[in-house]
Formats: structure tokens, sequence, C-alpha cells
């Protein structure tokens, strides 16, 4: 009676370590995603900043149209960007862009003391460490799940689910050579 | 060090004292009980009575240091800087993003009070915006929030509730000897050293259960400070901070005893100690050890 009573615990302990382990990785599985969806929503914020931006600048600025259409054209392809790689580069342009824009408007004092533009580059500059900060906590997360993906024994049950790696947010090599700035 | 074994170090470090305290609990109940002949100390009573005295700071805590610091809420067109920092690290932490309050004082401070990431409290002194560049303010606030995210305000909530248990175990048996027991059991050999230890317990252990409230305090500070650095990944932005508060003159005045320990530095100035034994009473540990531990990270 009693060897079966202990064979009987040990596999009810086996059986609740299984299912704790397999809703943990649910669980973090969805907090990757959560995270992932947050650096868009940043990315967004970054987007819908800049026509204000440009109009604040074009009011003191206005036959600097060149600067203005660089910037205008790199927000539409960004916008319009499905792949990641091709994201990454129109990402790339647009800061390019925004970097010539910011060097035009210093040579215009009077709008270098404007509140409303001062405002915008201090809200550009924040939205650009809230991206940052988003893809920090997405790579934080990730690697919660590699870990528990990884170690012994949960490596073997992982398999036998279906529970993979996932990749960091990594920066493309475009992103690793630096931003050009054009005058 | 690196942060995230800083990190494992002072998390080991504060519940290796949190053990020890409940063991020194266990010791006077045994002690107690075997003195007075009851076999029980009173131990029950006296942690309901810790307990019932902490519910209350614990739950409305927050409310309470608020009005008692005179703090106004925080606005994002007035205060930019702590507002945005505060947005950012909330998305750093993966948590919702605490209420954040201002106090119009010279002095730079700040605290944290909350039970848990969902009803979070940051409080500032208008000083330390004035004072600080946006990367100090970062490791100040990464600082108070990885008070939050690490429970601290709960822990020191339990350890109140045990310093409380060994105060009052102690005074009720203390009276227990004045008034007399009246149901002297058998053991009257056992009784006479239960007695002499139970005495000299009596009146040590309230002052050991503060100097342990102390150091958990200390290393739940150093453990802020690296959470908060693994926050940020930029810990010369805290030491700074702390470089500059530890030099400002300036005393907080919206201070009391009873709030001191929940803000970032010890808003009492020209308390800084500097003997070991001293040093044993401070609720945070010298501004000089912190920055050296942050710039090795």
């Amino acid at each position: 009676m009693t060897p079966m009573l202990v064979v009987g615990g040990l596999v009810f302990v086996v059986l609740l370590f299984l299912w704790s382990l397999y809703n943990g990785f649910v669980t973090l599985k969805a907090q990757i995603e959560e995270a992932w969806s947050q650096i868009d929503v940043q990315l967004k914020r970054r987007i819908d900043l800049i026509p204000n931006l440009v109009e604040s600048v074009k009011g003191y600025a206005k036959h600097e149209k060149s600067v203005f259409e660089n910037v205008t054209k790199a927000r539409s392809a960004l916008m319009k960007a499905e792949t990641p790689e091709s994201m990454a580069k129109a990402s790339d342009t647009l800061t390019g862009a925004l970097k010539s824009l910011f060097a035009v408007a210093e040579a215009y004092p009077q709008l270098r003391a404007n509140e409303n533009f001062l405002q915008l580059q201090r809200e550009l500059s924040d939205t650009e460490d809230k991206v940052a900060y988003a893809r920090q906590f997405y790579n934080s997360t990730v690697m919660d799940y590699n870990v528990k993906v990884r170690v012994f024994p949960n490596a073997l049950i992982a398999n036998a689910f279906g529970f993979k790696e996932q990749a960091f947010f990594k920066a493309t090599d475009e992103e690793r050579k630096g931003v050009k700035v054009e005058f | 060090m690196s942060i995230r074994s800083e990190i494992t170090a002072n998390v080991f470090r504060s519940y290796a004292f949190m053990a020890g305290f409940c063991v020194l609990v266990v010791l006077l109940a045994y002690v107690f009980g075997q003195a007075l002949g009851y076999g029980d100390s009173f131990i029950g009573i006296a942690v309901l009575l810790a307990v019932c005295s902490s519910f209350i700071s614990y739950y409305f805590g927050d409310q309470i240091v608020l009005a008692m610091s005179g703090a106004r809420p925080a606005s994002r067109k007035k205060d930019f800087d702590f507002f945005t920092v505060c947005e950012n690290l909330s998305i750093a932490a993966g948590v919702p993003m605490p209420k954040l309050y201002v106090i119009e004082d010279s002095a730079i401070n700040a605290f944290a009070t909350g039970r848990d990431p969902h009803h979070a409290v940051i409080c500032a002194t208008s000083g330390l915006f004035s004072r600080l560049d946006r990367r100090e303010i970062e490791g100040v606030v990464a600082h108070e929030l990885s008070h939050v995210q690490n429970y601290d305000i709960r822990m020191m909530a339990i350890v109140a509730v045990l310093v409380g248990t060994v105060a009052y175990a102690s005074d009720f048996f203390m009276r227990s000897l004045w008034w007399g027991g009246r149901d002297r059991d058998n053991d009257r050999d056992n009784n006479g050293i239960f007695l002499i230890i139970g005495i000299v317990l009596a009146i040590v252990s309230p002052l050991i259960a503060m100097l342990i409230q102390l150091a958990i305090s200390r290393k739940r500070e150093y453990l802020a400070d690296a959470s908060g650095a693994l926050l940020t990944r930029y810990p010369e932005g805290l030491a700074r901070a702390l470089e500059k508060i530890g030099k400002d003159k300036d005393v907080l005045e919206a201070a009391t005893n009873a709030t001191a320990h929940l803000f970032i530095a010890n808003p009492f100035k020209g308390k800084e100690f500097g003997t070991w034994f001293s040093g044993l009473f401070d609720t945070h540990p010298p501004i000089v050890e912190r920055v050296k531990i942050l710039r090795a990270m």
C-alpha cells in the first residue's frame, strides 16, 4: 500500500512541476510579444511628432525646401516599410534627415529661442530614449525566457512542447556604421 | 563586482539577516516561556500587537508621508524631466508608472513608497530638479523605482513587525516578573537559569532588533543602487547624483525621524558618522561607499 502511495505522490509532484513549467513558458512568450509591440508604440510616437516639428521650423526657414522634403520623404518611407530590415533602413534615413533639419535650425536664432521648437526638440529626444528603453526591456524579457528554455531540466521539456529560443533585438550593420548629416 | 553579482549578494545578505531575526524571535519565545514556566511567552499576543501597529503604516503609509511632507502632484508640463524620466524607466522596468509628487525644497532628496508596483508613489524635491542634470535624475529615479520593484517597503514592514514583536515580548516578560507569576510550575531548577538569560535578553534584544533592522535597511539601499544601475545601464549617473547630494549643505525641512529612512540619502546632514560603531545606527550606507561600489560596476 505505502509504496503505491509514494510512487503516486512522486508522479503527482512531477506532473505539478511540468504544469507550472509549461505555463511559465507560455507566460514569458506572451510577455515577449507584448514587449515587441511596445517598441512599435514608441516608434509610432516618434513618427507622430515629426509633422509638428517640420511646421515649426518652416515658420522661420521657409526657403530651406530640400531639408523639409527629405524629412517628409523619409517619414513616408518609414510608415510604408514592412520588413524589419526595410524599417531599420528607413529609420536611419529619417534620423539623418532630422539631424540635418536641426543643423539647419541652428542658423536661425529666433527659431532656436522659440518655446514650441525647444519643447518639440525635448520631446523628440525623450522619444528616442523611450525607444531605447523599450528595446532594452524587450531584450531582458527575451533573456529571462531564453535562460528558462536552456537550463536543465527545462531544456528537455521545452523541446517536447516546441518552445524555442527567441532572438534579441540587434542593431543592423547599417546602424552600427553611424549616421550621416548632410547640409 | 558586476551589477548582477551585487544584486545577488545584497538579496542574499538581507534574507540572511531576516533569518537571523526569526531565530532571535524563536529564541526569545523559548527562553521567556521556560523562565516564566507557562511554556508560552505571550509571543502570540506580541506578534498580533506588532501586526496591528504596522498595518496602518503599511496600507496608508504613502498617503501619510505625502501629507506630512506637503508634496504636490507632479505635472508633465511643469516637471518635464522628472515626468519623462519616470515614464522611460517604467518602460524599462515593465511596470505601471507610479504617481509622482514634488516637494518644494532646495535640498536634494527623493523617496518612494508603495506596497507593490501598482500602488507606487515617487516623490522628489524641487532642489533635485534644479541641481541635477537629466542623467543624474535618471539614476535617482531608477534607485527609487527599484525600491518599489524589489518590494522593499513590504520587507521593511515585515521587519517592523519583527522589531515590534521583540519589543512587546520583552516588555511583557519584564512586567510578568514585576507583578509576579501565580502558577509557577514544578521545574523550579530550570526557572533560575532561564530567568537570568531571559532578563538579559529582555534588556538587550530590543537593541539587537533595531540594529538588525538598520542592517537590513542598509543592504536594501545597496540593492536599490545595483537594481537601479541595471535599469539605466549607467551607474555613473547615480554616482554623480550621490556625490552632489553628499556635498549639499541644505537640510530637508519636511523630513522627520519617522520618514527619514525612506529618503535616498539621510536627510539629517551633519550626522555623517565616521566610526564603524556609530555607522551601525545609520539607515543608509555612507555615500562614499555607495559611490565606490557604483563606479566599480
